[in-house]
């Protein structure tokens, strides 16, 4: 099957994921990301999506986790990494596992 | 433990008696999984977690570029240049099973992209370029990410349900059958008690 990618975010940190041939959806806001993902989510199989839309999506993000796909993953916008990633890892990890075996504290 | 409400009959005995061989059995299987699919949890979770540190140092380190690039060009200039839509990048998308569990396989598709960019290069400085030939070098890595990350987040709903199914079957299925049979065993020998006695005082008065 080939599917198509997608990047959603704020309008600097996305432009330059367009001139590399991915498709971009730009949202200022969560409201507008949330609208934005649920159009995107049937199209597309792969979407970026900022880690500051995605932090306070984060209960609307669980519904992909069902299916294979679409996979959703939250990227650092331009203002760097905002950490949300390790923390999804993480929690991950101690619903799994109960123990930390990567961050070590 | 409360005990299951059936009539201590020997065919309810020997049903429950089938029920408890097979919930141990499930429980067993069960168990095994849940080690294994921890086990490959653990190896992905490690791989997950180096794959996005270095995804997002370099991310980071390209959009930081990139801003800085376009803050130098006039924005009606840089929107101009990026307005033109490029050759979208195709993926392969396939499923995988980890234990049962389908994830995701993502490939990107080589060789589509068309050569250069999708703008004049007089639009914008060699910055800008830099950085969008350096976000599409990352995208491969950014795609192979998102697998793992979702398998990851899969594989972690999956050991928790499992987990669940495990306790259940081990802290209540079981000692509820084990409780009802012995239950079933104990009244069922005291009839016979009863049945011996009672033969022994019709003996007696005869």
């Amino acid at each position: 099957m080939t599917g198509k990618m997608a990047i959603v975010g704020d309008g600097d940190s996305i432009t330059v994921f367009k001139a590399a041939g991915v498709d971009s959806f730009p949202a200022e806001n969560e409201a507008k990301a949330k609208e934005v993902l649920r159009r995107v989510a049937k199209d597309y199989q792969i979407i970026f999506l900022t880690e500051e839309l995605a932090r306070p999506l984060s209960e609307f993000l669980k519904r992909f986790d069902e299916e294979p796909y679409p996979v959703v993953l939250s990227i650092p916008s331009k203002n760097g990494s905002t950490g949300y990633g390790d923390e999804m890892l993480k929690s991950a990890m101690e619903r799994a596992l109960g123990v930390d075996i990567l961050f070590n504290n | 433990m409360a005990r299951l409400n059936v009539n201590p009959t020997r065919m309810e005995l020997k049903k429950l008696k089938a029920r408890l061989s097979t919930a141990e059995r499930g429980h067993k299987l069960l168990k095994d999984k849940s080690d294994e699919m921890v086990r490959r949890f653990s190896a992905i979770i490690k791989e997950n977690k180096r794959m996005r540190d270095e995804v997002e140092k370099e991310l980071s380190k390209t959009l930081k570029q990139f801003s800085v690039a376009r803050s130098v060009t006039p924005s009606y200039s840089a929107e101009a240049a990026f307005a033109m839509p490029s050759t979208a990048l195709k993926v392969e998308c396939a499923t995988e099973s980890v234990m049962g569990v389908d994830v995701p396989k993502i490939k990107l598709e080589s060789g589509k992209r068309a050569e250069g960019l999708p703008y004049a290069y007089s639009e914008i400085t060699s910055e800008a370029d830099f950085s969008v030939i350096q976000a599409a070098a990352l995208l491969p890595k950014m795609v192979e990410l998102a697998a793992t990350e979702k398998a990851v987040r899969m594989l972690a709903e999956e050991i928790e349900r499992n987990k669940r199914r495990v306790n259940a079957l081990e802290y209540v299925m079981i000692p509820q059958l084990q409780e009802t049979i012995k239950y079933i065993k104990s009244k069922l020998d005291e009839n016979e008690r009863a049945a011996v006695v009672r033969l022994m005082k019709v003996k007696s008065k005869a």
